[in-house]
Protein backbone atom coordinates (compact mmCIF):
# COMPACT_ATOMS: atom_id res chain seq x y z
CA UNK A 1 0.00 0.00 0.00
CA UNK A 2 1.79 3.32 -0.89
CA UNK A 3 0.38 6.04 1.03
CA UNK A 4 0.76 9.70 -1.08
CA UNK A 5 1.55 12.83 -0.06
CA UNK A 6 -1.27 15.49 0.23
CA UNK A 7 -1.40 16.60 -3.45
CA UNK A 8 -3.35 19.18 -5.57
CA UNK A 9 -5.87 16.86 -5.90
CA UNK A 10 -6.75 17.09 -1.93
CA UNK A 11 -7.02 20.60 -1.99
CA UNK A 12 -9.52 20.62 -5.29
CA UNK A 13 -11.37 18.16 -2.94
CA UNK A 14 -11.61 20.54 0.24
CA UNK A 15 -12.71 23.48 -2.11
CA UNK A 16 -15.40 21.45 -2.87
CA UNK A 17 -16.09 20.57 0.42
CA UNK A 18 -15.98 24.19 1.76
CA UNK A 19 -18.77 25.21 -0.45
CA UNK A 20 -20.88 23.31 1.62
CA UNK A 21 -19.82 24.45 4.55
CA UNK A 22 -20.82 27.98 3.00
CA UNK A 23 -23.96 26.75 1.68
CA UNK A 24 -24.83 25.07 5.46
CA UNK A 25 -23.81 28.06 6.84
CA UNK A 26 -26.16 29.94 4.26
CA UNK A 27 -29.02 27.59 5.48
CA UNK A 28 -28.56 28.18 8.93
CA UNK A 29 -28.38 31.71 8.62
CA UNK A 30 -31.82 32.49 6.13
CA UNK A 31 -33.44 29.53 8.98
CA UNK A 32 -31.85 31.25 12.25
CA UNK A 33 -33.11 34.91 11.23
CA UNK A 34 -36.15 33.99 10.48
CA UNK A 35 -36.76 31.89 13.33
CA UNK A 36 -34.56 34.62 15.67
CA UNK A 37 -36.64 37.64 14.39
CA UNK A 38 -40.12 36.21 15.54
CA UNK A 39 -38.19 34.85 18.85
CA UNK A 40 -36.65 38.44 19.22
CA UNK A 41 -40.03 40.48 19.00
CA UNK A 42 -41.74 37.97 21.30
CA UNK A 43 -38.99 38.26 23.91
CA UNK A 44 -40.15 42.36 23.93
CA UNK A 45 -43.84 41.20 23.44
CA UNK A 46 -46.36 42.88 25.65
CA UNK A 47 -47.58 39.16 26.48
CA UNK A 48 -46.07 38.01 29.75
CA UNK A 49 -46.32 34.17 28.68
CA UNK A 50 -44.51 34.90 25.08
CA UNK A 51 -41.90 37.04 27.08
CA UNK A 52 -41.26 33.87 28.93
CA UNK A 53 -41.14 31.19 26.52
CA UNK A 54 -38.81 33.22 24.57
CA UNK A 55 -36.87 33.50 27.16
CA UNK A 56 -36.87 29.53 28.10
CA UNK A 57 -36.06 28.96 24.60
CA UNK A 58 -33.15 31.30 24.36
CA UNK A 59 -31.89 30.18 27.81
CA UNK A 60 -32.22 26.78 26.56
CA UNK A 61 -30.43 26.99 23.26
CA UNK A 62 -27.38 29.21 25.01
CA UNK A 63 -27.33 26.80 27.56
CA UNK A 64 -26.79 23.43 26.01
CA UNK A 65 -23.87 23.01 23.53
CA UNK A 66 -24.59 22.69 19.92
CA UNK A 67 -22.84 19.70 19.97
CA UNK A 68 -25.15 17.74 22.48
CA UNK A 69 -28.17 19.52 19.86
CA UNK A 70 -26.52 17.63 16.57
CA UNK A 71 -26.72 14.54 18.64
CA UNK A 72 -30.15 14.61 19.91
CA UNK A 73 -31.38 15.73 16.61
CA UNK A 74 -29.32 13.14 14.30
CA UNK A 75 -29.80 9.87 16.90
CA UNK A 76 -33.11 11.57 19.19
CA UNK A 77 -35.33 12.62 15.87
CA UNK A 78 -34.47 9.22 14.04
CA UNK A 79 -36.30 7.21 16.86
CA UNK A 80 -39.18 8.83 15.69
CA UNK A 81 -39.46 9.45 11.94
CA UNK A 82 -37.11 6.00 10.63
CA UNK A 83 -33.97 4.39 11.31
CA UNK A 84 -31.92 7.79 9.97
CA UNK A 85 -32.65 11.34 8.93
CA UNK A 86 -30.28 12.23 6.36
CA UNK A 87 -27.50 14.49 8.13
CA UNK A 88 -28.06 17.89 6.30
CA UNK A 89 -31.33 17.96 8.02
CA UNK A 90 -30.19 17.40 11.16
CA UNK A 91 -27.37 19.82 10.57
CA UNK A 92 -29.30 22.28 9.16
CA UNK A 93 -31.94 21.83 12.07
CA UNK A 94 -29.37 22.02 14.18
CA UNK A 95 -27.41 24.85 12.98
CA UNK A 96 -30.50 26.67 12.51
CA UNK A 97 -31.86 25.93 16.24
CA UNK A 98 -29.07 27.55 17.45
CA UNK A 99 -28.42 30.72 15.07
CA UNK A 100 -32.02 31.58 16.11
CA UNK A 101 -31.29 31.60 20.07
CA UNK A 102 -28.39 33.70 19.51
CA UNK A 103 -29.42 36.04 16.98
CA UNK A 104 -32.61 36.60 19.10
CA UNK A 105 -30.90 37.38 21.73
CA UNK A 106 -28.38 39.92 19.56
CA UNK A 107 -31.26 41.43 17.61
CA UNK A 108 -33.43 41.88 21.27
CA UNK A 109 -30.70 44.22 22.74
CA UNK A 110 -30.52 46.36 19.66
CA UNK A 111 -34.39 46.74 19.45
CA UNK A 112 -33.97 48.03 23.10
CA UNK A 113 -30.75 49.92 22.21
CA UNK A 114 -33.04 52.30 20.11
CA UNK A 115 -33.61 55.39 22.18
CA UNK A 116 -36.68 55.68 24.46
CA UNK A 117 -37.58 59.13 22.95
CA UNK A 118 -38.02 57.58 19.73
CA UNK A 119 -40.41 54.44 21.14
CA UNK A 120 -42.34 57.75 22.91
CA UNK A 121 -42.38 60.07 19.71
CA UNK A 122 -43.81 57.20 17.79
CA UNK A 123 -46.51 56.73 20.68
CA UNK A 124 -47.45 60.85 20.67
CA UNK A 125 -47.59 60.35 16.75
CA UNK A 126 -50.50 58.17 17.70
CA UNK A 127 -49.04 55.13 15.24
CA UNK A 128 -50.01 51.62 16.37
CA UNK A 129 -47.59 49.47 17.70
CA UNK A 130 -46.98 47.24 14.87
CA UNK A 131 -46.19 50.58 12.54
CA UNK A 132 -44.16 52.14 15.28
CA UNK A 133 -42.11 48.94 14.66
CA UNK A 134 -41.80 48.92 10.92
CA UNK A 135 -41.36 52.76 10.28
CA UNK A 136 -40.09 53.83 13.20
CA UNK A 137 -37.92 51.33 15.59
CA UNK A 138 -36.66 48.47 13.38
CA UNK A 139 -35.10 50.90 10.46
CA UNK A 140 -32.89 52.03 13.39
CA UNK A 141 -32.32 48.92 15.37
CA UNK A 142 -31.45 47.22 11.49
CA UNK A 143 -28.50 49.74 11.62
CA UNK A 144 -27.24 49.15 15.10
CA UNK A 145 -27.50 45.47 14.57
CA UNK A 146 -25.44 45.01 11.82
CA UNK A 147 -21.90 44.67 13.17
CA UNK A 148 -22.65 42.55 15.85
CA UNK A 149 -24.94 39.83 12.80
CA UNK A 150 -22.07 40.18 10.48
CA UNK A 151 -19.71 39.07 13.63
CA UNK A 152 -22.17 36.66 14.32
CA UNK A 153 -22.06 34.95 10.80
CA UNK A 154 -18.27 33.77 11.86
CA UNK A 155 -19.56 31.94 14.71
CA UNK A 156 -22.02 30.25 12.70
CA UNK A 157 -19.41 29.73 9.81
CA UNK A 158 -16.66 28.33 12.53
CA UNK A 159 -19.77 25.91 14.43
CA UNK A 160 -20.88 24.07 10.73
CA UNK A 161 -17.70 22.38 11.77
CA UNK A 162 -19.71 20.61 14.04
CA UNK A 163 -22.06 19.12 11.43
CA UNK A 164 -18.95 16.63 10.62
CA UNK A 165 -19.71 14.57 13.77
CA UNK A 166 -22.86 13.29 12.19
CA UNK A 167 -21.34 12.57 9.03
CA UNK A 168 -22.20 15.50 6.92
CA UNK A 169 -19.29 16.12 4.62
CA UNK A 170 -18.17 20.13 4.76
CA UNK A 171 -14.88 21.34 5.13
CA UNK A 172 -13.65 19.72 8.66
CA UNK A 173 -15.20 16.55 7.74
CA UNK A 174 -13.23 16.30 4.29
CA UNK A 175 -9.77 17.13 6.21
CA UNK A 176 -10.91 14.11 8.45
CA UNK A 177 -11.68 12.12 5.23
CA UNK A 178 -7.96 12.91 3.52
CA UNK A 179 -6.30 12.72 6.65
CA UNK A 180 -7.78 8.80 7.29
CA UNK A 181 -6.23 8.25 3.88
CA UNK A 182 -2.87 9.76 3.50
CA UNK A 183 -2.15 10.18 7.28
CA UNK A 184 -0.63 13.81 7.32
CA UNK A 185 -2.56 15.44 10.35
CA UNK A 186 -1.06 18.09 10.31
CA UNK A 187 -0.83 19.24 6.84
CA UNK A 188 -4.03 18.82 6.06
CA UNK A 189 -5.72 20.52 9.12
CA UNK A 190 -3.69 23.27 8.93
CA UNK A 191 -4.79 23.50 5.30
CA UNK A 192 -8.11 23.36 6.57
CA UNK A 193 -8.04 25.76 8.91
CA UNK A 194 -6.25 28.38 6.67
CA UNK A 195 -9.90 27.80 4.37
CA UNK A 196 -11.73 28.75 7.10
CA UNK A 197 -9.75 31.54 7.83
CA UNK A 198 -10.28 32.48 4.33
CA UNK A 199 -13.67 32.51 4.41
CA UNK A 200 -14.14 33.72 8.22
CA UNK A 201 -11.08 37.05 7.93
CA UNK A 202 -13.29 38.77 5.15
CA UNK A 203 -16.34 38.79 7.33
CA UNK A 204 -14.35 40.07 10.74
CA UNK A 205 -13.19 42.38 9.05
CA UNK A 206 -16.15 43.71 7.44
CA UNK A 207 -18.28 43.24 11.09
CA UNK A 208 -15.35 46.16 12.31
CA UNK A 209 -14.98 47.82 9.03
CA UNK A 210 -18.96 48.43 9.50
CA UNK A 211 -19.11 49.28 13.25
CA UNK A 212 -16.85 52.23 12.51
CA UNK A 213 -18.49 53.24 9.62
CA UNK A 214 -21.72 52.55 10.87
CA UNK A 215 -20.34 54.58 14.32
CA UNK A 216 -23.26 53.35 16.71
CA UNK A 217 -21.38 53.46 20.01
CA UNK A 218 -20.83 57.42 19.93
CA UNK A 219 -23.84 58.42 19.06
CA UNK B 1 -44.99 7.39 17.10
CA UNK B 2 -45.04 5.12 19.64
CA UNK B 3 -41.68 5.45 21.44
CA UNK B 4 -41.61 4.87 25.43
CA UNK B 5 -38.94 6.82 27.28
CA UNK B 6 -37.26 4.95 29.34
CA UNK B 7 -34.79 7.78 31.42
CA UNK B 8 -34.36 4.48 34.18
CA UNK B 9 -32.34 3.02 31.52
CA UNK B 10 -29.56 5.60 32.41
CA UNK B 11 -29.36 5.23 36.14
CA UNK B 12 -27.15 2.74 36.60
CA UNK B 13 -24.61 4.83 34.12
CA UNK B 14 -24.33 7.77 36.73
CA UNK B 15 -21.22 7.06 37.85
CA UNK B 16 -20.17 7.34 33.92
CA UNK B 17 -22.18 10.57 33.98
CA UNK B 18 -20.60 12.40 37.28
CA UNK B 19 -16.79 11.53 36.09
CA UNK B 20 -17.68 13.39 32.90
CA UNK B 21 -19.11 16.03 34.63
CA UNK B 22 -15.91 16.21 36.75
CA UNK B 23 -13.36 16.17 34.01
CA UNK B 24 -15.59 18.84 32.03
CA UNK B 25 -15.57 20.98 34.88
CA UNK B 26 -11.52 20.14 34.89
CA UNK B 27 -10.72 20.89 31.72
CA UNK B 28 -12.46 24.41 31.67
CA UNK B 29 -11.10 24.79 34.91
CA UNK B 30 -8.17 24.30 33.99
CA UNK B 31 -8.62 26.45 29.98
CA UNK B 32 -10.00 29.26 32.01
CA UNK B 33 -7.36 30.20 34.33
CA UNK B 34 -4.26 29.77 32.24
CA UNK B 35 -6.39 30.91 29.03
CA UNK B 36 -7.16 34.37 31.26
CA UNK B 37 -3.34 34.82 32.09
CA UNK B 38 -1.98 34.28 28.73
CA UNK B 39 -5.13 36.48 27.12
CA UNK B 40 -4.24 39.29 29.91
CA UNK B 41 -0.41 39.15 29.05
CA UNK B 42 -1.24 39.43 25.22
CA UNK B 43 -3.63 41.93 25.79
CA UNK B 44 -1.15 44.16 27.61
CA UNK B 45 1.51 43.27 25.43
CA UNK B 46 -0.67 44.38 22.51
CA UNK B 47 -1.59 47.65 24.12
CA UNK B 48 2.22 48.48 24.95
CA UNK B 49 4.62 46.02 23.42
CA UNK B 50 6.76 46.84 20.61
CA UNK B 51 5.29 46.76 17.25
CA UNK B 52 6.54 43.61 16.62
CA UNK B 53 4.84 42.06 19.55
CA UNK B 54 1.80 43.63 18.56
CA UNK B 55 2.10 42.18 15.03
CA UNK B 56 2.52 38.76 16.72
CA UNK B 57 -0.52 39.17 19.26
CA UNK B 58 -2.69 40.49 16.67
CA UNK B 59 -2.08 37.49 14.68
CA UNK B 60 -2.01 35.33 17.19
CA UNK B 61 -5.61 36.52 18.28
CA UNK B 62 -7.53 36.53 14.61
CA UNK B 63 -5.74 33.20 13.15
CA UNK B 64 -7.73 31.50 16.34
CA UNK B 65 -11.06 33.79 16.38
CA UNK B 66 -11.50 33.04 12.96
CA UNK B 67 -10.56 29.09 12.64
CA UNK B 68 -12.77 26.50 14.41
CA UNK B 69 -12.28 25.10 17.70
CA UNK B 70 -12.93 21.51 16.45
CA UNK B 71 -9.73 22.06 13.52
CA UNK B 72 -7.91 23.70 16.60
CA UNK B 73 -8.06 20.52 18.84
CA UNK B 74 -7.21 18.00 16.35
CA UNK B 75 -3.97 20.70 15.31
CA UNK B 76 -3.43 20.24 18.83
CA UNK B 77 -3.83 16.61 19.17
CA UNK B 78 -2.29 15.40 16.22
CA UNK B 79 -0.07 18.21 15.87
CA UNK B 80 1.72 17.68 19.04
CA UNK B 81 2.24 14.14 18.21
CA UNK B 82 4.01 14.52 15.18
CA UNK B 83 6.51 16.74 16.71
CA UNK B 84 7.15 13.15 19.19
CA UNK B 85 6.01 14.34 22.25
CA UNK B 86 3.25 12.18 23.13
CA UNK B 87 0.20 13.43 25.32
CA UNK B 88 -3.04 12.03 26.34
CA UNK B 89 -6.21 13.42 24.70
CA UNK B 90 -7.26 15.58 28.16
CA UNK B 91 -4.28 17.18 28.28
CA UNK B 92 -3.99 17.99 24.46
CA UNK B 93 -7.72 19.19 24.87
CA UNK B 94 -6.96 21.49 27.94
CA UNK B 95 -4.13 22.48 26.11
CA UNK B 96 -6.83 23.60 22.34
CA UNK B 97 -8.85 24.97 25.11
CA UNK B 98 -6.40 27.58 26.78
CA UNK B 99 -4.92 28.61 23.56
CA UNK B 100 -8.24 29.32 22.42
CA UNK B 101 -9.76 31.06 25.32
CA UNK B 102 -6.73 33.01 25.43
CA UNK B 103 -7.60 34.99 22.13
CA UNK B 104 -10.73 35.34 23.14
CA UNK B 105 -9.59 37.06 26.49
CA UNK B 106 -7.11 38.99 25.01
CA UNK B 107 -9.99 40.73 22.67
CA UNK B 108 -12.19 41.15 25.73
CA UNK B 109 -9.31 42.46 28.08
CA UNK B 110 -8.14 45.05 25.46
CA UNK B 111 -11.14 46.22 25.37
CA UNK B 112 -11.29 46.93 29.34
CA UNK B 113 -7.70 48.41 28.79
CA UNK B 114 -9.01 51.08 26.13
CA UNK B 115 -11.90 52.34 28.28
CA UNK B 116 -9.66 53.27 31.03
CA UNK B 117 -8.73 57.47 30.86
CA UNK B 118 -5.57 58.06 29.81
CA UNK B 119 -5.88 60.99 32.97
CA UNK B 120 -6.59 57.86 35.21
CA UNK B 121 -2.73 57.25 34.19
CA UNK B 122 -1.78 60.65 34.42
CA UNK B 123 -3.37 60.92 38.13
CA UNK B 124 -1.55 57.62 39.19
CA UNK B 125 1.64 58.95 38.02
CA UNK B 126 1.42 62.49 40.02
CA UNK B 127 0.99 60.48 42.94
CA UNK B 128 3.99 59.21 42.16
CA UNK B 129 3.13 55.48 42.19
CA UNK B 130 5.67 53.10 40.28
CA UNK B 131 4.87 51.65 36.92
CA UNK B 132 4.17 48.78 38.44
CA UNK B 133 1.58 50.19 41.03
CA UNK B 134 0.24 51.80 38.13
CA UNK B 135 -0.54 48.80 36.04
CA UNK B 136 -1.93 47.03 38.77
CA UNK B 137 -4.28 49.45 40.90
CA UNK B 138 -5.03 51.80 37.98
CA UNK B 139 -4.97 49.95 34.98
CA UNK B 140 -5.40 46.46 35.02
CA UNK B 141 -7.66 45.93 38.32
CA UNK B 142 -10.38 48.55 36.82
CA UNK B 143 -10.43 47.39 33.55
CA UNK B 144 -11.07 43.14 33.98
CA UNK B 145 -13.85 45.22 36.58
CA UNK B 146 -15.40 46.33 34.18
CA UNK B 147 -15.25 43.65 31.31
CA UNK B 148 -15.77 40.97 34.24
CA UNK B 149 -19.54 40.08 32.70
CA UNK B 150 -17.86 39.77 28.97
CA UNK B 151 -15.58 37.37 30.50
CA UNK B 152 -18.03 35.61 32.84
CA UNK B 153 -20.10 34.54 29.25
CA UNK B 154 -16.95 33.59 27.33
CA UNK B 155 -16.03 31.02 30.32
CA UNK B 156 -19.62 29.28 30.21
CA UNK B 157 -19.29 29.32 26.38
CA UNK B 158 -16.16 27.74 26.80
CA UNK B 159 -17.46 24.96 29.30
CA UNK B 160 -20.26 24.37 26.80
CA UNK B 161 -17.34 24.33 23.80
CA UNK B 162 -15.75 21.77 25.87
CA UNK B 163 -18.32 19.15 24.59
CA UNK B 164 -16.34 19.25 21.09
CA UNK B 165 -13.20 17.76 22.82
CA UNK B 166 -15.03 14.46 22.61
CA UNK B 167 -13.79 14.25 19.21
CA UNK B 168 -10.41 13.40 20.15
CA UNK B 169 -11.75 11.07 22.97
CA UNK B 170 -11.00 12.96 25.90
CA UNK B 171 -13.39 11.28 28.34
CA UNK B 172 -15.64 14.00 29.44
CA UNK B 173 -19.73 14.55 29.81
CA UNK B 174 -20.24 14.54 25.97
CA UNK B 175 -17.92 11.28 25.41
CA UNK B 176 -19.39 9.42 28.41
CA UNK B 177 -22.79 10.41 26.96
CA UNK B 178 -21.65 9.08 23.49
CA UNK B 179 -20.18 5.95 25.29
CA UNK B 180 -23.23 5.48 27.12
CA UNK B 181 -25.84 5.84 24.56
CA UNK B 182 -23.84 3.48 22.08
CA UNK B 183 -24.66 0.65 25.06
CA UNK B 184 -28.30 1.25 26.18
CA UNK B 185 -29.13 2.41 22.55
CA UNK B 186 -31.29 5.31 24.58
CA UNK B 187 -29.70 7.97 22.72
CA UNK B 188 -32.56 10.01 22.48
CA UNK B 189 -32.54 9.74 26.40
CA UNK B 190 -29.16 10.33 26.97
CA UNK B 191 -28.60 13.35 25.07
CA UNK B 192 -31.51 14.68 26.56
CA UNK B 193 -30.13 13.86 30.10
CA UNK B 194 -26.82 15.57 28.76
CA UNK B 195 -28.18 18.30 27.93
CA UNK B 196 -30.09 19.23 30.73
CA UNK B 197 -26.70 18.82 33.07
CA UNK B 198 -24.85 21.22 30.53
CA UNK B 199 -28.04 23.79 31.39
CA UNK B 200 -27.60 22.63 34.64
CA UNK B 201 -23.61 23.33 34.79
CA UNK B 202 -23.70 26.37 32.56
CA UNK B 203 -26.22 27.95 35.56
CA UNK B 204 -23.85 26.89 38.42
CA UNK B 205 -20.49 28.23 36.17
CA UNK B 206 -22.33 31.23 36.17
CA UNK B 207 -23.81 31.69 39.66
CA UNK B 208 -19.84 30.64 40.76
CA UNK B 209 -18.85 33.30 38.71
CA UNK B 210 -21.11 36.13 39.94
CA UNK B 211 -20.10 34.95 43.69
CA UNK B 212 -16.42 35.30 42.87
CA UNK B 213 -17.20 38.60 41.46
CA UNK B 214 -18.55 39.72 44.62
CA UNK B 215 -15.69 38.72 46.81
CA UNK B 216 -12.85 40.21 44.76
CA UNK B 217 -14.13 42.92 43.04
CA UNK B 218 -15.36 44.73 46.64
CA UNK B 219 -15.86 47.89 44.84
CA UNK B 220 -18.59 47.35 43.09
CA UNK B 221 -20.12 45.39 46.13
CA UNK B 222 -19.93 48.82 47.92
CA UNK B 223 -20.93 50.83 45.29
CA UNK B 224 -23.96 48.48 43.78
CA UNK B 225 -23.53 49.49 40.45
CA UNK B 226 -21.09 48.44 37.72
CA UNK B 227 -18.63 51.05 37.12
Amino acid sequence: MTTSAFSIVHFEFLCWAALWTIGLSAIALVGGSLLGFVIALARISSNKSLRWASSLYIQLVQGTPLLVLLFLLYYGIAVFVGPTIPSIVAAGAGLTIYASGFLAEIWRGCIEAVPKSQWEAAECLALRRSQRMVHVILPQALRIATPPTVGFVVQVVKNTSLASVIGFIELAQAGKLINNSIFEPFTVFVVVAAIYFGICFPLSAWSRTLERTLNVADR
Amino acid sequence: MSYRFDFLALLPYWREFLWGVLLTLQISATATVSGFIIGTICAIARADGSPFIKRLVATYVEVIRNTPLLVQVFIAYFGIATLGVHVSANVAASIALTVNVGAYTCEIVRAGLQSIHRSQMEAAECLALSRTQIYWHVVIRPAIERVYPSLTSQYVLLMLASSITSQISAAELTAAANRIQSVTFRSFETYIAVGFIYLVLSFVVRAAFALFGQTVFTRRRKLGTAL
